[in-house]
């Protein structure tokens, strides 16, 4: 509670010192333009965030170092790199240093809770804002003009894995679970129309709460149900039991999650009893993607191993950019009209936005447990 | 049919373990009419140290037989949690034994939020897991199964409950325990020392916690800073639905409240066509605790028994 009233009080005054700087700068004969970047730098996820800068900041070394002139102006682009730890509260706090900091555009936030709040305060400023990782469909569905991400959404994932339980797994009779929250009922209920839409037949609908351990009474009446197939909408710890608790009861269906349960904590939890458990994750694995190898060399030569998302930031920072090349300027009031015409080949594939700012065509992979690991079965592409 | 006997069986299980820690609630709250909320809490405690214990043996001795580490597990969380039973009535609760009612009410409330505080820095905020370490039995009666943890799970209440009666009933400090509950003064006034009564009752009860937190966590295959919370919220009502400050009401209600909670969840959904689902089976228990409260406030055996304890 003292750590946290702390941090935003020292942010608070960061931000308003920052805020007294004059805004255009000039180094030299060149404009520098500012672009931010938000993820979070300490607390568990920090490994995360920090392969979000580096990811962002290869791209911008990248557009450096090949020269940028935008408007008959050389441009030097510098990167503003700021913690949201993960916590809604610190990202609005950092979201508005960087709009009084005159950033041009915002690479991030990491997380879903962090983004959505954050995107209304970029959104009110102008500030375009690509998030390389959030997934939660509240955040384009606000219909801000400057939110846009280039990671699948659950929507897009959920509509993936329902149409692959049917036509892939062969599930003809579903039971889905979830677990009440925004998260895990969203994923649920897409998974529930596309398998109806693919000629499956959902013969259970349970729920159950994001702090329960105890799915015997609900998997008892699914068993009745004699599913071939039980969907998960919610997180690992939930997922762990479950399964366990399916394997106790003698219940013969598959177990397939969303990205909530493609954890290696799955794996501990649940034991040996996780062998053959599916999860699906939005995005491609790096082996998977057009420029994975390609940009895997020049990440790993700078910054060392990749954890999950940077190539996405990378990407995210080259969509940017582009759209103010196409536009011949900095301003995001100019540039921004550019946005929704992306049409670029990134280093995780063809990047496209549609009407809201979603990546269209985005990419879900499905991992299945062998040998107490999670394997890569196949990368789907959703359909909008 | 195997359907309604699973559900049974999940009842059971679930509600013997609400049983376990409703007891600790419903004692203390006989001796001291004093809700303990830190109870949940020394629950957790007890699967955490347990756990810690587990982990430890497994890298260590990892040949060792699962029931060895488990009961070494449980041989250590024990005295463990009797102790912190001991430490917070002495701290949070004795001083404050004349002070008004909702005094020794607050501080159980400010003893639970430092426990979990304490759980989180020491063992983290992940889920823990609890090693494979377990026999894996199943059998099938009547096409329901039961796992051998099951049925350690129901044989092991079983046997504490009775034994607990026994103290109860027929030793010294079962009498005494009665008397200090009848009426704390007159008690004290025939030579029983209250304050080591007290200090007793705490220890037993925490020793039920302990081994209701392993058995949950050994059951659902984890441990976690929080899991108190919920387990304890349960149980308090389990207590209260049985009839708060009576031994056997604490046993009827946690059984009660596992078998409505099991059959809720199993049925609501097909009874009323999938108009109520099974996320309203917490509504459902509750519905149930509220009606009985209604008709009868002191719980199903809350009678003013001279028994209770």
């Amino acid at each position: 509670m003292t750590v946290h009233t702390l941090r935003w009080v020292a942010v608070a005054v960061a931000a308003l010192v920052a805020g007294c700087g004059d805004k255009p700068q000039q180094n030299g004969d060149n404009q520098v333009v500012l672009i931010g970047q938000v993820s979070p730098l300490t607390g568990p996820q920090a490994h995360l965030g920090k392969d979000n800068e580096n990811g962002a900041r290869l791209a911008l070394d990248e557009i450096n170092a090949a020269g940028l002139t935008l408007g008959g102006k050389k441009i030097v682009l510098e990167l503003k790199s700021e913690d949201d730890a993960a916590d809604p509260k610190t990202a609005t706090t950092v979201a508005t240093k960087l709009v009084d900091e005159g950033v041009a555009g915002v690479i991030g936030h990491l997380n879903s809770g962090a983004t959505i709040p954050a995107s209304k305060i970029y959104s009110d400023n102008g500030i375009p804002q690509i998030s390389p990782s959030a997934t939660a469909v509240a955040y384009t569905a606000s219909g801000f003009k400057t939110a846009y991400r280039v990671m699948t959404n659950d929507a897009q994932q959920g509509s993936v894995l329902g149409t692959y339980a049917v036509t892939k797994l062969g599930a003809k009779k579903i039971a889905i679970v979830d677990d009440r929250t925004a998260y895990g009922q969203g994923l649920a209920d897409e998974v529930e129309k596309a398998a109806k839409a693919a000629g499956g037949e959902v013969v259970a609908r349970e729920y159950t709460s994001d702090r329960s351990t105890d799915f015997m009474a609900i998997l008892t009446s699914i068993k009745g149900k004699a599913p071939d197939l039980v969907f998960f909408g919610g997180m690992d710890p939930q997922a762990a039991p479950m399964i366990k608790q399916m394997k106790q009861l003698g219940l013969q269906a598959k177990f397939l999650g969303g990205d909530g349960a493609q954890t290696p904590k799955l794996i501990e939890l649940a034991g040996a009893d996780a062998e053959g458990a599916l999860a699906s994750n939005p995005g491609l694995p790096l082996d998977a993607m057009p420029g994975g190898s390609a940009f895997k060399a020049k990440f790993e030569a700078k910054y060392g191993k990749i954890q999950n998302y940077s190539p996405y930031a990378y990407d995210a920072m080259h969509v940017l950019i582009d759209a103010m090349k196409r536009a011949d300027s900095s301003d995001p009031a100019k540039y921004l009209a550019e946005l929704p015409k992306t049409d670029y080949q990134g280093a995780t594939g063809r990047i496209r936005f549609d009407a809201k700012g979603d990546i269209t065509g985005g990419a879900v992979t499905l991992y299945q447990v062998k040998d107490g690991k999670w394997q890569t079965l196949e990368t789907v592409h959703s359909g909008n | 049919m195997d359907i309604f006997l699973q559900q049974l069986i999940n009842g059971l299980v679930l509600g013997s373990v609400y049983a376990l820690v409703a007891l600790g609630y419903t004692m203390v709250y006989g001796i001291l009419e004093l809700i303990n909320f830190a109870h949940g809490e020394i629950t957790m405690m007890g699967a955490m140290v347990a756990l810690a214990v587990i982990g430890a043996l497994a890298m260590a001795a990892p040949g060792l037989p699962g029931v060895l580490v488990l009961g070494a597990g449980l041989v250590v969380a024990i005295p463990v949690c009797m102790a912190l039973g001991l430490l917070i009535e002495r701290v949070a609760y004795r001083p404050l034994r004349h002070a008004p009612r909702l005094a020794p009410l607050i501080t159980a409330i400010g003893v639970s939020i430092i426990l979990q505080n304490i759980a989180m820095l020491v063992w983290g905020k992940q889920y823990i897991p609890f090693p494979d370490v377990l026999p894996k039995g199943r059998h099938e009666v009547l096409g329901a199964a039961i796992t051998d943890v099951q049925i350690a799970i129901l044989l092991l209440t079983m046997s504490i409950m009775l034994m607990l009666i026994l103290v109860v009933q027929k030793t010294r400090l079962g009498r005494a325990m009665r008397a200090t509950a009848q009426s704390r003064q007159v008690a004290s006034l025939m030579g029983v020392d209250v304050n080591r009564v007290i200090a007793s009752t705490f220890v037993i009860g925490s020793a039920l916690a302990a081994v209701a937190g392993v058995m949950v966590s050994a059951y659902y295959g984890l441990a976690h800073y929080y899991m108190g919370f919920l387990l304890g919220l349960k149980a308090f009502s389990a207590a209260v639905l049985g009839g708060i400050g009576n031994l056997g009401g604490a046993m009827l209600g946690g059984l009660l409240l596992g078998l409505i909670e099991s059959f809720g969840a199993g049925y609501i959904g097909d009874l009323t066509g999938g108009f109520l689902g099974s996320h309203y089976q917490d509504v459902f228990a509750f519905f149930v605790l509220i009606a009985v409260l209604v008709f009868r406030p002191s719980g199903l055996l809350g009678a003013r028994v001279v028994e209770r304890a």
